[in-house]
């Protein structure tokens, strides 16, 4: 597992796009250290890489967006420099980000022509680029109407604009950062179908992934990066997934959640056809009825803005319950503020940890007793006391191993999976009766993940009642008892955990699903 | 703007001629009041939509703009010594759109490159303008008695300025027309010129702007100072148009309920010029109240601009989405 020069890699012929020796850092953290990589013609290569290893990084350093701090590139072998995306166009180098960069209220070709704008008397010739929008998309298979408005494109859409973007600026190597991440299982096939037809024409595609499954389906070679470096380089007929996670975190990983057979007992949480609204107005969660009992975990799986973020907000007392029932641990909860339910037994892991889980200035000692630090022991008669914090703050760090194990550090200091650590450990570390997690191991670490997991299926096992809303059909499946799966504000499906397939949920969850009006009690 | 606001503020407009109307005494024709009040409306509106369109350009690319005040003031006093100095009334205008372009440029410099937060860079504009305008014109245009170059004569339509009771209408001053004009020309460029789409694009989201090759922080300049531009014409209305002298502190908050005109019109030029209409209307029947001696305490039909705009920026009216980057610096890593 040496880093490889791509200069010296055996055969293919010559590269198309190289980074010779990249090192890029953000203040003390070395984002990219000594990394060479390379893309040939035609060819789809997949960066591979736990959050944080350095993949975004390189990828907009290759994309002009990022300034390297040393190392060099080259285009058709010859040396470039790369001063912001609009150099990197002119070189056919275009780049689909994770956050799509798509002016809302435009429409597909003023989208398209951003940047170039056609322009015929001083006027901008949009007519233009709609025919060229139109034939891209019929060449590769696409379906894009170039009058439609951003805004009201479906997440799979706006990605096909954002390729067709890139293709209409002339692009021979197209970059795409963890593109599946916001899309179904169908429309990942989808994508895998364009992109391979763009590679049989010729463009070469850097894919970048965090997701094995779809690394050894989609591409000719993988680089795998860890903490900054290229760590190695596999073809995907030689790998396996557990090793490929081996390689991503450098030790053997348990990929699978193992845990005992759910045994359930009375409802902690009860939903009765309930409504919440959304931050636009409208109902983001429209009539929703199920139960979380003690000592099960149940999963909600769904494309992103189907409502889930809204309904956890709502059990958790961050937004108001519009119409229908909550009762948490046997008691009517809706009209009940965050204390109170936590006083019941209710623990929150918030989807946005940086907005709604932590103070960042704070030390992990002070956000690890965010919950109780006006309980004694830890507050007397109002006064804080700073040893009792001290010390179970000290004793949540080595049980939940947060490295680094200094209580009295900021806990913006930390990296995204043991902040995440935290929160679990402050929301695990009293009396939990009903445990809601909202993506639980978003930009965590596989070996954070593993950790995380543990905790969840521990809380469920001490007879807690668990509800957790991912983004990953795979932590879904390993972790839940049962699935709920959420289109549109309602729930449309259930299956067993054991019984889950993707196929099956993914097709629930583009709203292929009978609509489930109550769960069997 | 959306049809039914369009509606709404013709009908207001309608309705402040009515109470005119209403009001009048017997021995003035309607007529004579009608084209009065319509008159006198045109010619108010000019200084708001001038500065309703500077607004609109810097705000739609992005930058928040409670500046526009300070720019017409100092642009205010730059046509009227210039214009005094050289006794050229156009060399005046030009005189006021540098001054205007100049302190646009100070604001883009505070905003854009310093990232200074919007609202007070703009406070440091209008506060600066205040100052510095009013030291000059107490301590070297009253001591020097300096005295302006005069007004700027009207262009009338030839024809339509000859009908009786409409006539006035069509004898409007040169600043005037031109901002008519310009609600057409800031339209076009905006919707319809590739410039526009990036000043609009950097306005709404600068990371797709910049990973598509713009510049924000040259586009953002670039509409900034075309805006101060523009709020620097409107600043000579005040001592080329309307007096031919200066006085401290005269645009008088215009600035301000120009840019209740920009958010009312919704960001865009027509909407802000119909907003504008709208204001002025309100400020033509409190001055066509002592004209035609109609009984209505002054002081309540001077309230009505500031009522109003106190209505509508409250969102009464329904609410209309700003430029979603607007008042954020754009950092790029």
């Amino acid at each position: 597992m040496s880093a490889t020069d791509p200069a010296g890699a055996g055969g293919g012929g010559p590269w198309l796009l190289e980074a010779r020796h990249l090192t890029k850092r953000y203040g003390a953290v070395i984002a990219n250290r000594d990394v060479s990589f390379g893309v040939r013609p035609g060819e789809i290569v997949a960066l591979l890489g736990e959050n944080g290893a350095g993949k975004s990084t390189l990828v907009n350093v290759l994309y002009g967006m990022t300034a390297p701090d040393g190392g060099t590139l080259l285009v058709d072998g010859q040396p470039v420099r790369l001063r912001s995306p609009r150099d990197a166009l002119a070189r056919g180098i275009g780049m689909v980000h994770q956050h799509f960069m798509l002016v809302p209220p435009f429409t597909v070709a003023e989208n398209v022509a951003l940047g170039h704008e056609p322009s015929r008397h001083g006027a901008i010739d949009l007519a233009t680029v709609e025919g060229r929008v139109v034939a891209l998309a019929a060449r590769f298979g696409m379906e894009v109407d170039p009058h439609a408005v951003i805004r009201d494109l479906s997440v799979g859409q706006q990605q096909r604009v954002e390729i067709i973007k890139a293709l209409d600026r002339g692009a021979r190597v197209l970059i795409l950062d963890e593109p599946t991440a916001v899309l179904t299982p169908q429309e990942t096939e989808g994508l895998f179908h364009v992109l391979r037809g763009l590679a049989a024409g010729g463009t070469s595609v850097v894919f970048i992934s965090h997701k094995l499954g779809e690394v050894l389906d989609i591409a000719d070679r993988i680089v795998v990066m860890r903490r900054g470096e290229v760590v190695g380089e596999v073809s995907p007929a030689d790998a396996t997934p557990e090793s490929l996670a081996a390689m991503m975190v450098g030790r053997e990983v348990l990929l699978r959640v193992e845990k005992a057979p759910a045994t359930p007992g009375e409802a902690m949480v009860v939903l009765r056809d309930v409504q919440v609204a959304g931050d636009r107005g409208g109902r983001a969660v429209d009539g929703v009825t199920f139960e979380v009992r003690a000592g099960e975990i149940v999963g909600i799986a769904g494309v992103q803005g189907n409502g889930q973020t809204e309904l956890v907000e709502a059990i958790a007392g961050l937004r108001p319950v519009a119409g229908g029932s909550l009762w948490l641990c046997g008691v009517e909860a809706q009209r009940l503020g965050v204390r109170a339910r936590a006083a019941l037994g209710l623990a929150h892991v918030p989807e946005d940890r940086q907005r709604h889980g932590l103070v960042l200035p704070f030390s992990v000692a002070d956000n690890l007793v965010l919950n109780r630090y006006h309980l004694a022991p830890l507050a007397i008669r109002g006064v804080r006391q700073a040893r009792a914090i001290l010390d179970l703050a000290r004793n949540l760090v080595a049980r939940f191993d947060i490295r680094p194990p200094i209580a009295e550090v900021p806990v913006q200091a930390l990296s995204g999976g043991n902040k995440q650590k935290v929160i679990v450990a402050r929301e695990l570390s009293h009396d939990v009766r009903v445990l809601v997690a909202a993506q639980p191991t978003r930009g965590v670490d596989v070996g954070s993940i593993e950790f995380i997991h543990r905790s969840l299926v521990a809380a469920r096992d001490a007879g807690a009642a668990v509800l957790v809303v991912s983004a990953e059909l795979d932590e879904l499946m390993s972790l839940a008892d049962r699935v709920l799966v959420m289109f549109r504000g309602r729930v449309v499906g259930e299956v067993a955990g054991s019984e889950a397939t993707r196929e099956g949920i993914g097709l629930l969850m583009a709203g292929g699903g009978r609509q489930l009006g109550d769960v069997e009690t | 703007m959306t049809r039914g606001r369009f509606l709404f503020v013709l009908g207001c407009i309608a309705g402040l001629v009515g109470i005119a109307e209403a009001l009048r005494s017997p021995d003035v024709p309607a007529a004579v009041v009608a084209a009065s009040m319509l008159a006198t409306t045109l010619r108010f509106a000019t200084p708001l939509t001038l500065g309703a369109l500077a607004g609109l350009f810097c705000e739609r690319s992005g930058v928040a703009n409670i500046a526009i005040e300070g720019m017409m003031l100092a642009a205010a006093f730059g046509a009227f010594i210039v214009g005094a100095l050289t006794k050229s009334l156009a060399a005046g205008i030009v005189a006021g759109m540098v001054v205007g372009a100049l302190m646009a440029l100070l604001h883009a410099w505070l905003s854009v490159t310093l990232r200074v937060d919007q609202i007070v860079s703009g406070t440091v504009i209008n506060i600066m303008a205040a100052g510095v305008t009013g030291f000059l014109s107490t301590e070297v245009v009253r001591r020097q008695a300096i005295s302006g170059a005069g007004l700027l004569p009207a262009w009338r339509v030839p024809g339509l300025s000859e009908v009786p009771v409409i006539g006035p209408l069509f004898q409007q001053q040169p600043i005037a027309w031109v901002t008519l004009a310009l609600v057409v020309v800031a339209h076009l460029v905006l919707f319809r010129t590739a410039w526009g789409l990036r000043v609009r694009a950097v306005g709404e989201l600068p990371r797709a702007a910049h990973a598509a090759g713009v510049s924000v922080a040259r586009t953002r300049y670039a509409a900034v100072m075309v805006g101060g531009a523009i709020a620097g014409i409107g600043g000579g209305y005040f001592t080329l148009e309307a007096v031919p002298v200066f006085e401290p502190m005269m645009t008088n908050g215009r600035g301000f309920i120009a840019l209740a005109a920009l958010i009312f019109g919704g960001w865009t030029p027509a909407g802000a010029w119909v907003a504008s209409l709208l204001f002025a209307a309100a400020n033509a029947l409190h001055i066509n109240a002592q004209q035609f001696g109609i009984p209505v305490p002054a002081q309540v039909v001077g309230m009505f601009p500031y009522v109003l705009t106190i209505v509508i920026l409250a969102g009464a009216i329904g609410r209309v989405t700003p430029p979603a980057a607007i008042g954020q610096p754009y950092v790029r890593d």
